[in-house]
């Protein structure tokens, strides 16, 4: 009974994140553009099942990966799991930087596999498919942006640990990302641009908030409250720069083939 | 004969369901693996209740299933009907007062903004920069959503209007990336992780969808304008503006 009345919260949150933006379409719909929506019924029950799935896949993550995850984000950023002596290095962690080499596996392995199973990447990925007419693989695609969330979250367990500030790392993202846009194919740019905001969602969040919060925890003269954001922005940037990376080999490869076929 | 036939029926109904199920299988597959083989071989610690365990992940996977099929059937084809009412419509007015509903609407009541504006305030009273009383605690994170769900508004806004005009998104994002830069250097040091954080976690995993089928579809509808470079994008807008905002925010109060 215990997991009904659970179900129950999930999906009357699920409704309250649902319910407003029907609001809103079905206001405009019918108020503004007054026209009749066609098939209304299969529209009705896409929501429907978005709704049921949405609840389903929470409830399920958190009966199953979410606790699982977590509780592993603390342990293995407990210093003790990692055999480094807190006291010697009080004052010096970031030489130690090494040293959690389980960490950024973690944070690489837990960055890549959660992107690869945020709905909205699917969904953004079978959009760009459909609109390119096949040529961007949605496959290809999630690789892309998963590799680049896993260098990211990497990337900013590493910057907790060493106690450096994120802006830095964020303003050279920037230029980085800028020099890209430069060479980049133009019918790439925008999608990229996208894929920065959409692989941070249901799965990701959580599982990252968790490490980051573990790590700067546990980690001498980090403060919780100041040192543990910054993980999401690493995973909102980095897929931008994989995204772009991504088209350029592709352009480069074709242009290569096509000098071979010519030869 | 007449037994084949029966059965390439059946396959050919049963036949999308069985693959997007395991298209879902295959998606959660590699967390699963991760999770495993962290618990098992690096901890050395077994699953609590594995058969609960087993249970919750066909949720996930059922969950995923239906909710993709979902998004086909009714989240993609209202979002693109609209965009293409609206432009077959011409009011650019409503078109945009309706872009910041949707981006105002939906960002408003997001969990995940709710519990990121909490923990702002905790850090804004640990910091001193504002009173440590719930009262003062509360009406700074309520400053901050709405700080946020206006930024959303104006990023769906901008973005829709530039799909209209066709104008180039570099150099926007450019010009945003600029303004996180210049807010940088003024903010104060407290807000600055929680705005950078704040730009991931407004686009929410209905929103996005809902969100890319308007651009493409207006992209579509308008003359001139590709949907593969202009469709895309209105997503961009919306991670990057709250960042602004927010540190704005910071400075402000």
């Amino acid at each position: 009974m215990q997991w009904l009345s659970e179900f129950a919260e999930i999906l009357l949150d699920t409704l309250s994140d649902v319910l407003p933006i029907a609001a809103i379409l079905f206001g405009f719909q019918f108020l503004v553009l007054r026209r009749k929506v066609r098939h209304l019924k299969r529209i009705l029950a896409g929501f429907l099942l978005v709704i049921l799935g949405l609840a389903f896949f929470l409830m399920g993550l958190e009966q199953t990966l979410f606790p699982v995850g977590k509780l592993m984000a603390q342990q293995l950023t407990d210093p003790q799991f990692l055999g480094i002596d807190v006291e010697a290095f009080r004052d010096n962690i970031a030489t130690q930087w090494a040293s959690y080499y389980w960490v950024y596996l973690f944070a690489f392995t837990i960055g890549f596999s959660t992107a690869i199973a945020e709905p909205s990447l699917i969904a953004v990925a079978i959009k760009a498919s459909d609109v390119s007419g096949g040529s961007i693989n949605p496959w290809g695609l999630r690789i892309a942006v998963a590799l680049g969330v896993a260098l990211g979250i990497s990337l900013g367990a590493f910057r907790i640990i060493t106690g450096t500030p994120l802006h830095y790392y964020i303003i050279s993202g920037y230029i980085v990302v800028m020099l890209q846009t430069l060479f980049a194919p133009r019918s790439i740019i925008a999608l990229a641009y996208d894929s920065g905001g959409v692989s941070t969602s249901t799965v990701t969040v959580p599982l990252v908030a968790a490490l980051g919060l573990g790590l700067s925890a546990t980690v001498p003269g980090r403060n919780p409250m100041l040192d543990g954001f910054g993980m999401i922005a690493f995973a909102c940037l980095f897929p931008i720069m994989s995204v772009m990376g991504y088209a350029q080999l592709g352009t480069w490869y074709a242009r290569r083939q096509q000098q071979a076929i010519e030869e | 004969m007449l037994s084949n036939t029966f059965v390439d029926d059946a396959s050919s109904t049963l036949n999308p369901l069985i693959k997007a199920f395991y298209e879902s299988i295959r998606d959660l597959l590699p967390i699963v693996v991760v999770i495993a083989f962290f618990q098992l071989l690096v901890l050395q610690q077994p699953f609590p209740g594995l058969l609960k365990m087993l249970g919750g992940l066909l949720l996930v996977v059922l969950g995923l299933t239906l909710f993709v099929h979902g998004l086909r059937i009714g989240l993609f084809p209202i979002g693109e009907n609209m965009a293409y009412d609206f432009a077959r419509k011409g009011s650019l007015p409503w078109l945009l007062l309706f872009a910041f509903a949707l981006g105002f609407g939906t960002t408003v009541a997001e969990p995940a903004l709710i519990a990121v504006a909490n923990e702002a305030a905790e850090v804004a009273a640990n910091g001193g920069m504002i009173a440590a009383t719930d009262q003062a605690k509360e009406s700074y994170a309520d400053g901050l959503r709405l700080t946020v769900a206006l930024s959303v508004g104006f990023a769906i806004v901008l973005g829709v209007y530039r799909i209209v005009r066709g104008w180039p998104i570099q150099y926007l994002i450019i010009g945003g990336y600029l303004g996180v830069v210049v807010m940088t250097i003024f903010a104060p040091r407290e807000i600055i992780g929680i705005a950078y954080d704040s730009g991931g976690v407004t686009t929410s995993t209905i929103t996005v969808p809902l969100v890319t089928a308007l651009g493409v579809g207006l992209a579509s509808s308008i003359s001139g304008r590709n949907p593969m470079i202009d469709g895309f994008g209105l997503i961009a807008f919306a991670s990057l503006t709250p960042m602004i905002f927010v540190m704005a925010y910071g400075i402000l109060l």
